[in-house]
């Protein structure tokens, strides 16, 4: 099936592994992405934080242009870039006088058509049109599923059924091998846009979660958001220091996960960009080097 | 979610503004602390969400402005848990980000905030020249704003080694129509806020 793909811009450099393993996985699940093009920044966090117009207009933009195209539905991978973008749908159908203003300022045609999709939506739909037999190498691991915030809120837009307790990436593991476990964390902010100017209080929210899925006993937490995934892998020194605990725990994006069960080679996953590295028998990118270690002590307490 | 457009505001007094600009009624609200509750920031605010929402109901403008000048605001992570809870279906996250843009039409900043906003103003200066986030060029740009200049000097050469650092923004064909966006809509506020 052919679907329209914004990357949007961590996709392109600090989280360019989920890009890469999408890409990877993307023939198996019988997807043919089509990149927006001339695609812009959706304004994320710091627009709707400081002009409400700003905030629409950019996402509208992308919008106006995934419809030029011609795509009827369009691939957000990025949890924050979905939420502006859904949401800037969902507003300008509800007001039409927002919509006459935006389409003003962006001086672009804007019907409303594109159907704005999340990347576990989108996964879970071809996961069960195509993964049948096609899973050999199973993800044999206890995984925390962890959803965050916008796979689940706003209501009104939210991707799963539960938004207190979503199940929707759980069931994706159990596709694939893995043995999801009942946790604490799974809808917690992780801090998000706060990564850069309060490291500090990312290190506590972050640390919470990743506490909590360790004593659990989840082997790998998975993730479907940059900005989560950014601030649980790559915040890993910052979480350590402030609980003064060492956790060896690594995080994967769930399209990883995926490639890891279809057979796909580590490196072509991107799982040696990572901070926390991703050491399972299977699947280190030196596998060669790792080889010989036990099946990890991926319990957190390990030193 | 903000329920209408940005038109501009007659009534005086916060609630009718956040009213007019929402679509929120702060009235619904009984005060059960539900927001509170599950705000993951709450302990680091100097005063709770639900104590917001308490400052635009009582009719006090003292304390309505003192809602503008509170680090609460800019610490609010718009996870919108609150909102998803609210027994009175009341979006305080949309709430509290007009609050946010409102505090700073009136330069009521919090001064513990300027970090948070240097970083929301660099974000957007980035788009606003490239038409796509630049990350390198966006916590450059922090730093400068902030003089935080040793912040996260760690994180770079891990970040490089992966091949995650981009030295050199990605520039779109649409820049100009981008910075168009960005004439209509924040920088002309600007401009009429200093006429």
């Amino acid at each position: 099936m052919k679907i329209g793909f914004y990357p949007g811009c961590s996709l392109l450099g600090s989280s360019r592994e989920y890009n890469e393993s999408l890409k990877a996985i993307a023939p198996a699940m019988g997807l043919e992405f089509a990149e927006v093009p001339d695609w812009n920044c959706c304004g994320a966090t710091a627009a709707h934080s400081l002009d409400h117009q700003l905030a629409f207009a950019l996402p509208a933009r992308i919008l106006a242009l995934a419809e030029k195209a011609g795509m009827e539905e369009l691939l957000v991978p990025c949890s924050a870039c979905f939420s502006r973008l859904a949401a800037t749908r969902y507003e300008l159908q509800k007001n039409a006088d927002l919509r006459k203003e935006i389409i003003d300022i962006i001086e672009m045609p804007y019907q409303g058509t594109v159907k704005v999709s999340n990347a576990l939506e989108v996964l879970c739909r071809a996961a069960a049109a195509n993964l049948n037999g096609k899973i050999t190498k199973p993800f044999a691991h206890k995984v925390a599923c962890y959803y965050g915030c916008y796979l689940t809120r706003p209501t009104e837009l939210a991707t799963c059924k539960r938004t207190e307790d979503p199940q929707e990436m759980d069931e994706l593991m159990k596709v694939v091998g893995a043995e999801p476990i009942d946790w604490a964390f799974k809808v917690e902010c992780c801090g998000a846009g706060l990564s850069v100017s309060r490291t500090d209080l990312v290190a506590g929210l972050s640390g919470k979660i990743i506490k909590d899925a360790v004593h659990r006993g989840a082997e790998a937490i998975v993730v479907a958001c940059p900005m989560c995934h950014t601030n649980l892998d790559l915040r890993r020194d910052a979480i350590e220091a402030q609980s003064h605990e060492r956790y060896s725990i690594p995080v994967l994006y769930l399209s990883q996960v995926i490639g890891l069960a279809l057979g796909i080679d580590p490196r072509t996953l991107g799982l040696h960009r990572h901070h926390v590295p991703v050491r399972f028998p299977d699947a280190a990118p030196n596998a060669s080097a790792d080889s010989k270690k036990p099946e990890l002590q991926l319990s957190g307490k390990d030193d | 979610m903000t329920a209408s457009s940005h038109p501009k505001s007659t009534a005086h007094d916060l609630p009718s503004q956040v009213k007019q600009n929402t679509g929120e009624s702060v009235f619904n609200c009984y005060q059960c602390g539900k927001c509170t509750a599950g705000c993951p920031l709450a302990a680091e605010m100097d005063y709770s969400p639900n104590q917001i929402v308490r400052m635009l109901q009582l009719g006090i403008p003292e304390l309505e402005e003192e809602a503008l000048k509170t680090f609460t605001i800019w610490l609010c992570l718009t996870c919108e848990t609150c909102s998803a809870r609210c027994p009175q279906e009341v979006d305080l996250a949309a709430i509290m980000e007009y609050l946010r843009q409102e505090s700073l039409r009136r330069g009521l900043v919090h001064p513990k905030a300027k970090d948070i906003l240097a970083f929301h103003q660099a974000f957007l200066d980035s788009i606003r020249k490239n038409g796509r986030l630049h990350e390198v060029g966006l916590v450059a740009a922090y730093k400068m704003k902030t003089l935080h200049l040793l912040q996260d000097v760690l994180v770079a050469p891990k970040l490089l080694f992966r091949g995650k650092l981009k030295l050199f923004p990605h520039s779109i064909a649409g820049k100009k129509a981008v910075q168009k966006i960005f004439k209509r809509t924040i920088q002309e506020e600007e401009k009429e806020d200093h006429s």
